[in-house]
């Protein structure tokens, strides 16, 4: 178990490509850490970096207080589990959970304890003579799992470990994770594109987008206090609704419509933030009209997507909700976010 | 297919006879020639029915050997043969396994070249490169040795290319997982590419032992010692005698007996090839 420093890492490739740029992240002892972003973002690329199987082309990479730059990944004390499992499929189950403690020429009756702990740990006992061939989805991935367990890393790394699974054991996987993740207290980075799972397993997310942080935080200070609009709309499911609006002496309009809000905000187009659970139908005739196109209906709350003066606005509402013929949305304005209309930075607006 | 129409089906089969009648009928006339007596032959006529001299001519070619046709025992041609076969065929496969190793997983310079001017040389048959490898051969003083059969026809484009070809297929995490688990370059190849490839080099294998126990004019060329002479020639040597009528039958005995080996080993590998194929799942 250890820290893991990233500091100013940078990854340029051949061609003057820059993939990563100046990232850095002060992970604790025992920290869960997710790196989330769209593909393309150099969520993976940092990750790699860390595991060692891409150079560092900038900054450093340091775990335990010992900087890795330039040491081969066997000798960083990681373990990492492959989105597509890398099991050796020549090899038992036995074989593959073996194998790295054995090239660490560790002694066999160790081997055997630390591999029975593992499969009990993952219930894989029954399967531990099979090849990874004969096995589910869910059991490879329980392989890949057990092959960083065995070797009691100082850190774990996830290269979006559950996006060969389907729906269901996912959300199955997920909860596995965490809970070993917290029972062992082993430091982890996780990398994944989807925001759920990184909602639901981070400590701490960070927020990648174009090889930079957009933001770090707890899942629920990024839910809530978003960054920038790309992180706005990146988390949560429905994303968040952004409008261009206009502040005319601290009153909000969007489009030609008044919106009735005030915000302590200078005078200008600025970007309107709104999740779609803020939102409701307002029943006094005021607020602003909203015409729909059509409705989602998820069981627990029915999604209603439709125009706010030509822009698309997504509204979370309850299904028993009748609707009326003429729509009307509110919001509380503490629940509104500010982005710059230029660069999609927060705003914090001043109290009214 | 799956259609269930009888005038497809006979014709297919139809189809199907005609070709194993065209590939086996010299197969045949061999063996039933070799069944009969020298004589039988002097009418310039084949016989198509088997003879009766099935257990003599097999025992002289083995045993008492074809003094008079001027050829050496067949036991020692066979050995020499499979000698040259192994000697290539496992040659060929440990050189061009490690080179396709070093042509996809290490990073030096002039990589590509190399890869090129491999393959380049597909392109250049035994035949045509004859004369300059007698040449260094003779040079070397390999001829009339296993070594000067051999080591020209070790080196193989064909295989590093195939084993390239696989190597690109296995996954890049394959490889990195190996690292995280702490194999060095030699422990992957060992412990994860290797036995990876056991199926293409069962095919290989296959492939190259025909090749190197086929191999005619380079034994021809490079012996003139009679104790290295391969079965392959030695046929050619025993139909080619001077004032007398071959000895059809005995012929056709050593060509039979130099078929079988060949058989043999496309028959044993055969099952770990197919084997190998059922098992391959990444």
């Amino acid at each position: 178990m250890a820290a893991i420093d990233i500091k100013g890492v940078g990854k340029t490739y051949v061609g003057n490509v820059n993939a990563v740029s100046d990232i850095s992240i002060a992970i604790a002892d025992g920290e869960f850490i997710v790196l989330v972003g769209p593909s393309g973002c150099g969520k993976s690329t940092l990750l790699r970096m860390v595991a060692g199987l891409e150079r560092i082309t900038d900054g450093t990479v340091s775990i335990g207080g010992r900087v890795v730059n330039e040491i081969e990944p066997a000798e960083r004390d990681i373990a990492m589990v492959f989105q597509n499992y890398a099991l050796y499929p020549h090899m038992s189950v036995y074989d593959n959970l073996a194998y790295g403690l054995k090239n660490r020429g560790t002694p066999k009756a160790e081997i055997d304890a630390r591999v029975a702990e593992a499969a009990r740990m993952l219930e894989l006992q029954p399967y531990l003579e099979r090849k990874p061939r004969a096995l589910s989805g869910g059991q490879r991935q329980r392989v890949a799992m057990g092959r960083a367990i065995v070797r009691k890393p100082a850190a774990f790394l996830f290269d979006e470990p559950l996006s060969n699974l389907d729906a269901k054991l996912r959300v199955t996987m997920r909860g596995e994770i965490k809970q070993l993740q917290k029972r062992l207290g082993t430091t982890s980075i996780y990398v994944t594109h989807d925001q759920l799972e990184a909602m639901t397993l981070a400590d701490r997310l960070v927020v990648l987008n174009g090889g930079r942080i957009e933001q770090i935080g707890a899942p629920l200070q990024v839910y809530h206090h978003p960054a920038s609009t790309f992180v706005a709309s990146f988390i949560g499911s429905p994303a968040m609704n952004l409008l261009k609006a206009n502040v005319a002496n601290g009153v909000i309009s969007i489009g030609d419509g008044e919106t009735g809000l005030r915000a302590g905000l200078p005078d200008g187009p600025v970007t309107l933030g709104a999740r779609a659970e803020d939102l409701r139908l307002s029943d006094s005739g005021v607020g602003m009209p909203f015409t729909l196109a059509f409705v989602e209906d998820l069981g627990a709350q029915r999604l209603l997507h439709g125009h706010c003066a030509g822009q698309s606005v997504v509204v979370a509402v309850s299904p028993d909700l009748p609707l009326p013929s003429e729509l009307r949305l509110a919001i509380a304005s503490d629940r509104l976010h500010f982005f710059t209309a230029d660069t999609g930075k927060r705003i914090e607006a001043a109290s009214l | 297919m799956v259609e269930n129409r009888p005038f497809l089906k006979l014709l297919s089969h139809l189809v199907l006879i005609l070709g194993v009648v065209i590939v086996a009928f010299p197969v045949y006339v061999a063996f039933i020639a070799s069944t009969h007596k020298t004589t039988d032959f002097i009418t310039g006529v084949m016989p198509v029915l088997p003879g009766s001299d099935f257990l003599a001519t097999y025992k002289t070619v083995l045993f008492s050997g074809l003094a008079a046709a001027g050829a050496p025992p067949i036991g020692m041609m066979l050995g020499n043969s499979l000698i040259m076969a192994l000697a290539i065929s496992i040659g060929k496969i440990v050189i061009s396994i490690l080179s396709a190793y070093a042509i996809v997983y290490f990073r030096f310079p002039f990589r590509q070249l190399a890869f090129w001017i491999i393959f380049v040389t597909l392109m250049l048959p035994v035949e045509v490169r004859i004369v300059p490898t007698f040449k260094v051969v003779a040079d070397l003083g390999m001829l009339n040795s296993y070594a000067g059969l051999s080591i020209p026809l070790i080196a193989s484009a064909t295989a590093t290319f195939l084993f390239r070809q696989f190597f690109l297929t296995v996954p890049d995490e394959l490889l990195e997982a190996a690292r995280v688990d702490g194999a060095g370059p030699l422990k992957f190849f060992k412990d994860i590419l290797l036995p990876l490839s056991r199926t293409n080099i069962a095919a290989l294998f296959v492939i190259l032992f025909i090749y190197g126990w086929n191999q005619y004019l380079w034994p021809l060329i490079v012996t003139t010692d009679s104790e290295h002479y391969t079965i392959v020639m030695g046929i050619k040597r025993m139909s080619d005698v001077t004032d007398a009528e071959p000895q059809w039958n005995l012929v056709m005995a050593v060509a039979i007996l130099a078929m079988l080996p060949p058989v043999l080993v496309v028959i044993f590998m055969q099952r770990l090839f197919v084997k190998g194929l059922v098992e391959t799942e990444k």
